[in-house]
């Protein structure tokens, strides 16, 4: 199943390298990321390959979540097929 | 591949204008839970009721976790209880016992379906359970009720209206220590829907499969934060800009109706595309006609601007999901709409406009508080008058007004939560009660002989 993980808030040093560990422990592979700074604002957005990764959806968002408060950002993962759904016909 | 600038429009619409999905409704026959007595049925009503929408809260809570959309409401509607009680009208309370213990114990906040088909004529088992319903909302938390008074096909049952109103009436008195609440959850139709997830006025048609799921998208502040990019579009763009974001909304509603219907093993039915407003800031579906260039809802222009608002949500919807159903439009009630409060604060919009508004779009007269003393049969007329306009124009109307007991205009009535808070409007003072009183039915008009 793919998954877009979005990352926002104040830019600082080591937001992807956070993110990236997290998601390499579950297991989690990155297919792709695009990442903008506007002025002191950061944000990433990453697809995500999550066939591997063997955890309840529920929890890992939350633990998302809890690494997004652990960094000072705004840390969420959505299943893809809500973005497909909503923009492509 | 993805695209940064949908990802992050879709995050934004969640966070920061109110997307959400209002409903996941599971509509549940009952018409196997007919037993010999009152006393069986209802365990029969409870336990079915249970068991079919046991995992409706935690797989909802799930999508909406693994989606990232939140779903606001979880609940059941149900086929109309006038229908298994036939045999002991007299005792349906004792169903509406077990339905409100059903959705207690499910951790729904309603359950829609104490409601009778009456459209045509009153058969004497529908007359007895119609009196029982003040007394069910009132020893129930959670139970709503309908009644369908009216069609474009059969004409209005006045005989039916004219007990309305007094049932409306009883139904505010029962409930008068929280200022009537039991009108907010008594919904009266003309052309009512079979497949309507919302509430008050959910039931399961009798022409429904056993089990379904139907789905109620929502998102008035998506729509005015569209418009507001755009203050100086002219009028058929504007139309196209709701158009298009209301084909985003219904897509999300399409995709979790058909994930949800997944997951509980039974079948898809139908996703309302409706716009309904919380009494929240940012979800006001008169702030949208506000953002059209109306200074203030209910001035003259109202009707024209829902008219198009109204049918430019259908036509982006439509294209949107496989199967469309429910009351679908733009719904204007007036205390749970921040726009619609504010208005009716300052006066500036009154019964006599939001009834030409219902012309135009979806449902009715929706949460309007009344003076308490207001006649029987006035109700009874503005019901009738509703239901006229239901049946001429070939579409769903409803009234749901509340007689605030020992209050009048210039009073304020507090519902909390969704049911939010509204003014006491004035009604006509002018006398129906002959009219009312001479029963009958209004035969149905002669564009609905279509054979």
């Amino acid at each position: 199943m793919k998954a877009v993980v979005t990352v926002s808030g104040t830019d600082r040093r080591g937001i992807i390298a956070k993110v990236s560990v997290f998601l390499s422990e579950k297991k989690i592979n990155i297919e792709d990321i695009s990442q903008t700074i506007m002025g002191d604002c950061f944000a990433m957005i990453m697809m995500v390959e999550m066939s591997d990764c063997g955890e309840d959806f529920a929890l890992l968002a939350e633990e998302m979540e809890a690494l997004g408060r652990e960094i000072g950002m705004s840390v969420r993962i959505q299943h893809a097929d809500i973005f497909d759904a909503m923009h492509k016909i | 591949m993805f695209n940064s600038y949908d990802i992050l429009e879709t995050i934004g619409m969640i966070e920061r204008e109110h997307l959400d999905i209002r409903t996941v409704t599971m509509g549940i026959s009952l018409l196997s839970c007919i037993r010999e007595n009152a006393d069986a049925t209802a365990k029969a009503v409870y336990e079915r009721v249970t068991k079919c929408a046991e995992r409706l809260v935690p797989v909802a809570e799930s999508l909406s976790r693994e989606y990232g959309i939140p779903i606001v409401n979880k609940r059941v509607s149900v086929t109309p209880v006038s229908l298994i009680t036939a045999s002991f009208p007299k005792e349906s309370a004792k169903i509406a016992l077990a339905l409100d213990r059903a959705a207690r114990g499910l951790g729904i906040d309603f359950l829609g379906g104490y409601s009778a088909l009456v459209h045509k004529g009153t058969a004497e088992y529908e007359a007895d359970f119609l009196e029982t319903i003040p007394e069910a909302l009132a020893s129930t938390e959670r139970l709503c009720s309908s009644v369908n008074v009216g069609s474009s096909k059969s004409g209005i049952n006045m005989d039916a209206v004219r007990m309305m109103g007094r049932i409306v009436k009883k139904s505010a008195e029962l409930t008068r220590a929280q200022d009537g609440i039991g009108c907010a959850k008594l919904v009266v139709f003309c052309n009512a829907v079979e497949d309507n997830p919302f509430m008050a006025g959910a039931f399961h048609g009798v022409g429904e499969a056993d089990a379904v799921v139907n789905v109620g998208v929502s998102g008035p502040g998506v729509v005015h934060h569209a418009l507001s990019h755009q203050p100086d579009a002219d009028l058929t763009d504007a139309a196209e800009i709701i158009k298009r974001t209301a084909f985003k909304i219904t897509r999300a509603g399409q995709l979790i109706a058909k994930e949800a219907a997944k997951r509980l093993g039974v079948r898809f039915g139908i996703v309302d595309l409706s716009l309904a407003p919380t009494p929240a800031r940012g979800d006001s579906v008169a702030h949208i006609l506000e953002e059209l260039g109306l200074g203030v809802v209910g001035c003259h222009g109202t009707t024209a601007a829902l008219a198009m608002l109204n049918d430019a949500v259908k036509k982006g919807g439509v294209m949107a999901s496989s199967r469309v159903g429910g009351l679908s439009g733009a719904f204007i009630p007036v205390s749970e709409d921040i726009g619609m409060i504010e208005s009716a604060e300052r006066g500036k919009i009154t019964l006599d406009k939001l009834e030409a508004m219902t012309c135009v779009c979806s449902v009715g007269l929706d949460m309007i508080a009344i003076p308490g003393d207001t006649p029987e049969s006035t109700i009874s007329a503005i019901i009738a008058d509703e239901a006229a306009i239901g049946m001429v124009n070939n579409k769903t109307t409803a009234v749901r007004v509340i007689p605030v007991p020992h209050k009048t205009v210039g009073d304020w009535v507090e519902f909390g939560g969704l049911l939010g808070r509204a003014p006491i409007m004035p009604v006509h003072d002018g006398d129906a009660s002959k009219f009312i009183g001479r029963g009958g039915l209004i035969p149905a008009p002669i564009h609905s002989f279509k054979n």
